[in-house]
């Protein structure tokens, strides 16, 4: 295991002075709370600053819009290895042009793709300009983010299904499509594969996702700060406790509320709980998908147990609605938190006997190992995060390299390997349960005294706050902007999904068509977080 | 291999008697499995479809066939096409992209079907409801059988509305 090595490498705090250097005009502005620095940028530089930041191995993690007629501004951030950047620009809603990131951050395509679909926003020079998120259940010349289209849209009775869109076809003999989905055959969500292929072999995946857009974004316009928060709640339901802990941090740093030591503790306990319960299912369910059932039969019993627990302790077995801004809407008694250490203790050597006991075994060694390789450089172009990256040595990890409260008290260790294949990926998360476990005792342990939630006092004026939080899958972003009243004026919240949804097109080098459901769950990115 | 084969021993069999709320369990798994004997030939088979979830229903469906619940003992199964399905559970809103994918799923099973919204959105249209995007609850866009209400369900609670639904 690679502990050492660090892979984002550039700094943001030095960004300002190399786009100045290669003389890129800038406006400096006090940057949000938890940003390390935030710039505005004329529009048509916005192109031209990602490849800088490229050049200076910045990570690209998110670009989001927010419609304030007559313009739409834009942003973007950036992440090195002191903090984040805000990036910001904007454009008119008359000639929404803007220079495209993607040729210098690949990751990019899509969530501008998500941007042109939604806002209008054109991106000049830019290869893929195909629709996204949009199917056919708004027109071309719609966008639904602008604000002067209404929630409820213009549907028509029956949304036809969107089987022309263009995917790019694989030329040669003998080469031919399978077209999988939206329905799958399992219990998953859904979106579409389509894979060319020759014989067995995959020689290309492009996903299509968007199925289960369900307009989250515009529906938390108007909204009261507990309606976002459970609204929030249920934009990925296996991240309910990292999306709700995003965005009540994004209320609070704009409120400026500052929260009780118990109620951060407890946030960290529950975001911990959430991270073993997914890893713990996953693993079952990759070992299962090459028929392992030994594995699927061990770990869904430990998750199960593990959920109970949650039912007993927290009232939620997914720990659905547990947050409220300024806080937490649960305590934990004496008797819950020895229930909870004797817990940790009897989880401990199960993991302990059970992850040797899978690298061990040759059967599913042979189908695990050296197979499916997400390489590091390919993980560093595209900003791969959570456990995708850590297997391909790609290790931020906001609890460790940003720390945010309680987390800033903990010495968080983050498991990562170089090798990238698939058996690593899972490793990681096997390693990664006990970590949370060791982090989980130390704040049952220290767990302080005091109220768990404060009191707050609305803004009174147009506020905006930046949440970033460490789930399970990796970075999650909100960005929210409320108005004097505390209602919400705009909710974007980003799933790492967006980041790892396209390293799993980049690691079927090799693999065969029968083998591709393993590899989708070795990365498991969220439909719905995605898709919004 | 011994390792392994030592862990099963370990375990054990952790299968649990399923508690209903007003009937003993045996008696109401009986009676069930009888009603699948006689209307499904002794096997109900389910075709899962979100619609536009946030895939916490799918957790918990999922839940229902590990061990404890073991949801297959009662003749309950699911399965991969809907041409083999007797009954279709939905879960989510029905968002307006996957509107013609539930339609045709549901065309492509035999009839008689069942269908069943699990959760909150496909039941009422919950936290998402009518939108640009949504058409809200399932029973917008096809006919519904049955409500499992909750967010999500749990497997109990899955369970349960299932075998009331056979008994009705
Ligand atoms: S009912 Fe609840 S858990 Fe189920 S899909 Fe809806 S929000 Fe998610």
């Amino acid at each position: 295991m690679i502990t050492q090595q660090q892979p984002t490498q550039g700094k943001v705090s030095s960004f300002a002075d190399q786009l100045t250097a290669v003389g890129i005009r800038i406006q400096e502005d006090k940057p949000l709370p938890g940003m390390t620095a935030q710039l505005k940028l004329r529009s048509k530089d916005w192109g031209f600053a990602a490849k800088v930041a490229a050049q200076n191995k910045l990570r690209w993690s998110a670009v989001w819009g927010d419609h304030r007629p007559p313009k739409i501004i834009i942003r973007a951030l950036l992440f090195g290895v002191d903090g984040h950047l805000l990036l910001q620009t904007e454009v008119t809603e008359g000639s929404p042009e803007l220079p495209s990131q993607a040729e210098f951050f690949i990751v990019a395509s899509r969530p501008e793709r998500y941007l042109q679909d939604m806002f209008g926003v054109r991106f000049q020079e830019k290869k893929d300009n195909r629709r996204w998120i949009r199917h056919q259940a708004w027109l071309e010349t719609d966008f639904p983010l602008r604000q002067t289209f209404p929630v409820a849209g213009n549907p028509v009775e029956n949304t036809k299904p969107d089987n022309n869109y263009p995917f790019p076809a694989v030329d040669g003999e003998g080469v031919y499509q399978i077209p999988v989905g939206p329905v799958h055959a399992g219990i998953i969500e859904p979106g579409h594969f389509r894979f060319q292929a020759m014989g067995e072999n995959i020689l290309r995946l492009e996903e299509r996702l968007g199925y289960v857009h369900k307009g989250i974004e515009k529906i938390a316009v108007g909204r009261d700060l507990d309606g976002l928060i459970r609204l929030a709640g249920r934009v990925s339901g296996d991240s309910t406790v990292t999306h709700s802990w995003a965005a009540c941090q994004a209320i609070e740093r704009a409120l400026e509320i500052n929260l009780p030591p118990r109620a951060l503790s407890l946030r960290a306990i529950l975001s911990e709980r959430e991270r073993i319960a997914n890893h713990l299912g996953d693993i079952g369910a990759i070992c299962n998908d090459v028929g392992f059932s030994f594995a699927q039969y061990q770990m869904s019993r430990l998750r199960e147990l593990w959920q109970r627990q949650n039912q007993l302790i927290f009232g939620h077995r997914l720990l659905m609605d547990l947050f409220v801004p300024g806080g937490v809407s649960v305590d934990l008694s004496k008797d819950d938190i020895l229930n909870l250490q004797l817990e940790i203790e009897q989880l401990r050597p199960e993991v302990e006997e059970l992850l040797p006991l899978l690298l061990e075994c040759p059967s599913l060694q042979d189908r695990l190992r050296d197979y499916a390789f997400l390489t590091t450089a390919d993980a560093q172009r595209l900003g791969a995060v959570g456990y995708v990256g850590r297997a391909s040595n790609l290790q931020d990890d906001l609890r460790r390299d940003a720390p945010y409260a309680p987390y800033d008290q903990l010495d968080v260790k983050v498991p990562a390997f170089s090798e990238g294949d698939l058996i690593k990926r899972m490793r990681v998360r096997g390693e990664e349960i006990l970590i949370s476990l060791d982090l989980l005792s130390k704040l049952l342990k220290q767990l302080p005294e005091g109220s768990l939630s404060v009191d707050y006092s609305l803004p009174g004026r147009e506020v905006e706050g930046v949440g970033l939080v460490e789930g399970w899958r990796g970075e999650t972003l909100a960005y929210l902007r409320l108005d004097d009243q505390g209602k919400v004026l705009r909710y974007f919240p980003r799933d790492p999904s967006w980041l790892t949804w396209q390293a799993l097109e980049m690691m079927l080098d090799g693999v065969i068509v029968p083998d591709f459901p393993v590899c989708n769950k070795s990365v498991n990115g969220s439909y719905s977080g995605h898709d919004l | 291999m011994f390792h392994i084969y030592n862990k099963i021993r370990r375990t054990g069999c952790v299968t649990e008697p399923f508690p209903m709320p007003d009937a003993p369990v045996v008696e109401l798994g009986a009676a069930c499995q009888k009603e699948i004997a006689a209307h499904f030939s002794g096997s109900l088979a389910i075709r899962m479809i979100d619609t536009g979830s946030c895939n916490g229903c799918e957790l918990e469906m999922h839940a229902a066939n590990n061990s404890f619940y073991d949801i297959e003992r009662f003749g309950i199964h699911f399965v991969a096409s809907p041409r083999h399905a007797d009954l279709l559970l939905v879960t989510g809103v029905v968002s307006r992209h996957m509107q013609e994918a539930l339609k045709r799923t549901y065309a492509a099973i035999p009839a008689p079907k069942l269908v069943v919204a699990m959760g909150d959105c496909a039941g009422y249209g919950g936290e998402f409801g009518i939108s640009y995007a949504s058409c809200g609850s399932v029973s917008n866009v096809i006919p519904v059988d049955a409500i499992i209400p909750g967010c999500p369900p749990t497997p109990t609670v899955l369970l349960q509305g299932l075998l009331q639904l056979l008994r009705q």
